[in-house]
């Protein structure tokens, strides 16, 4: 019970320090919707010419999601480094409560705050010319929360090794762009060379581009289309996620009961 | 009844020995002050009383639970107060309260109450919608000290509380201190380097280089330096002299044009030695010995006369700006 109640609370100060950073709310979603707008509009004409098969922004929205998902998570779980720079921390690790708890608390609160975003993406998307079907959202959603979750273990990963958020902030800076390059955001991952799709292997982003891409479009276009742009079957997606996710958490868990 | 028992408490960081086989104990509602200057293993030794830093070697009990194998008992039986601030400042008062509470467990009817009084306490009731952020230095502390008193402690640590305060805000927060032991019984467990402060501990122990140098009541560590020293000034000193030698058998000193004599109980022996003396006094000074005094002769060096390294300097200039 005490576990619950401490996973509640760690997450409710996530949350609430959110909510009272309006910039921050924003700005978050500022940068991915300018992707979508700028990039789709000037790419969609270069590439109609091509034989693509598939809208482009259609094609990019998932990626978008992701991207936007990756960013916030990470970007929430900088809250650790932040706790620790500015003594917080303390006030949560001399507490008598479990440290498991804690890193869940954590890790939870990134992902809320990273699915409110997503979430705000997929209510706009009909707005930006994206047309989702209704019978999707479901697995759709689901899809962000895994994403969700398992960006924002392995942030809180990093940010339990990090002693400052300066150093938080190179980090970041050098996984995003590759993180989100390699992801199949912006181009299909089928006919890349072989050491680039080693590297997307290892990426949570291209699993979670991946399942939410043939989710979204799985009724619009042709299947041989769809495979043309798939890697996986969406189920060894979600399995990915989810592994990925619990070796996060674990080693979170570990560091954080090391370094404190 | 000893509420905290230590018993060779030692810590050692890759060799270098921080704390050395210290020992000893606060007896329950007392005010103990850890004294001495910075680096000297104070807030070491807190941190390991609290469970948060490993024990190389020793034992200590916490209300009779054990800081090595009970540490959960023992985390719920002491209420802490960092040395650098620890509050959440996006938060209003009342939140990092209630973020407490949950975390130790009280239940929320239950945090209703306490929260009311333990804000009372420290005159923070008014506030208690207010984000932390918008609080002066002062505030801040006496927040924390009402947040390290929500889960109802057996001792309340307080790691060098009134470090970066103005006077003026320091001599507050004593009234808030003192106040806890006369209303609550509260045993506290203080460290400080402002030996001022420690004349209001009913215990200290001194501590230096990692080790426990003198313990006792101020007024004994006091006694152990010597008794009060009277200066006198006089245009007949040489008589004044000759009377002081005759009449109380004392050595009576020269010294920068004072003539300087050690009594014991100074505050009583003066209104004697102005009905008695018959040599004129043009003036008169009593001094009492300070901590200071009695860390110098201990030591040989004055608390305060240590360097600050580069890196205290540092310290000390975030805690002002985060305290501002």
């Amino acid at each position: 019970m005490q576990f619950i109640q401490t996973i509640y609370t760690i997450w409710q100060r996530e949350i609430i320090r959110y909510w009272r950073d309006k910039t921050r709310i924003i700005s978050t979603l500022f940068m991915p919707l300018m992707f979508l707008v700028i990039f789709g509009a000037g790419l969609s004409k270069t590439l109609a010419t091509g034989n693509f098969g598939v809208d482009f922004v259609q094609f990019m929205y998932p990626g978008i999601i992701a991207m936007s998902v990756m960013s916030v998570a990470f970007f929430s779980t900088i809250s650790t480094v932040w706790d620790r720079e500015f003594g917080f921390l303390k006030e949560i690790l001399v507490a008598p409560v479990s440290r498991v708890a804690v890193a869940f608390g954590k890790t939870l609160g990134a992902t809320t705050i990273a699915s409110i975003q997503a979430l705000i993406l997929l209510i706009l998307a009909p707005f930006i010319g994206v047309t989702i079907h209704v019978a999707v959202i479901l697995p759709l959603v689901t899809f962000m929360l895994l994403l969700a979750f398992a960006i924002s273990g392995m942030g809180l990963l990093i940010s339990s090794l990090m002693k400052t958020t300066e150093s938080f902030g190179l980090v970041m800076q050098v996984l995003i762009f590759p993180m989100f390059f390699i992801s199949g955001a912006f181009f299909p991952l089928t006919a890349v060379p072989s050491w680039m799709l080693a590297l997307s292997y290892v990426n949570p982003l291209t699993y979670g581009v991946d399942a939410m891409r043939q989710i979204i479009l799985g009724n619009q276009v042709a299947s041989n289309i769809l495979n043309g742009l798939s890697l996986h079957a969406i189920s060894v997606d979600a399995l990915f996620l989810v592994v990925f996710s619990a070796v996060m958490v674990s080693a979170a868990v570990f560091a954080f009961n090391k370094r404190a | 009844m000893n509420i905290i028992e230590v018993k060779n408490l030692t810590k050692q960081f890759n060799g270098l020995t921080a704390v050395d086989h210290v020992s000893f104990e606060v007896k329950k509602g007392e005010i103990f002050g850890f004294l001495g200057p910075n680096g000297a293993g104070k807030s070491t030794t807190i941190n390991m009383l609290s469970t948060i830093l490993p024990v190389t070697d020793g034992e200590a009990f916490i209300g009779n639970f054990s800081i090595l194998s009970q540490r959960d008992d023992v985390r719920k039986s002491i209420g802490l107060v960092f040395q650098d601030p620890s509050l959440d400042d996006r938060l209003t008062a009342e939140e990092n309260l209630r973020f407490h509470a949950k975390l130790y467990g009280v239940p929320s009817n239950e945090f209703q109450k306490r929260k009311q009084e333990v804000l009372e306490l420290v005159d923070l009731w008014d506030r208690r919608g207010d984000i932390v952020k918008n609080f002066s230095g002062g505030m801040k502390r006496r927040l924390e000290i009402a947040r390290g008193l929500l889960h109802y402690p057996a001792v309340l640590f307080l790691d060098e509380p009134t470090i970066g305060l103005d006077p003026q805000t320091r001599a507050h927060l004593w009234d808030y201190i003192l106040r806890l032991k006369r209303e609550k019984e509260m045993t506290i467990f203080m460290t400080t380097h402002y030996m001022n402060e420690a004349e209001y501990c009913d215990h200290i122990a001194i501590i230096d280089h990692g080790k426990i140098v003198a313990s006792g009541t101020p007024r004994e560590l006091k006694k152990q330096v010597g008794g009060d020293i009277i200066s006198m000034t006089s245009n007949q000193k040489a008589e004044l002299k000759n009377e002081l030698e005759k009449r109380y058998k004392k050595a009576v000193k020269e010294k920068d044009g004072f003539l300087q004599m050690e009594v014991e109980d100074g505050e009583k022996f003066l209104p004697r030695l102005f009905n008695e003396l018959t040599a004129k006094i043009d003036s008169i000074e009593l001094r009492r010995p300070t901590l200071d005094d009695v860390f110098l002769s201990l030591t040989g060096r004055a608390i305060r006369e240590e360097e600050t390294s580069d890196k205290e300097h540092m310290r000390q200039h975030m805690r002002m700006r985060r305290r501002t």
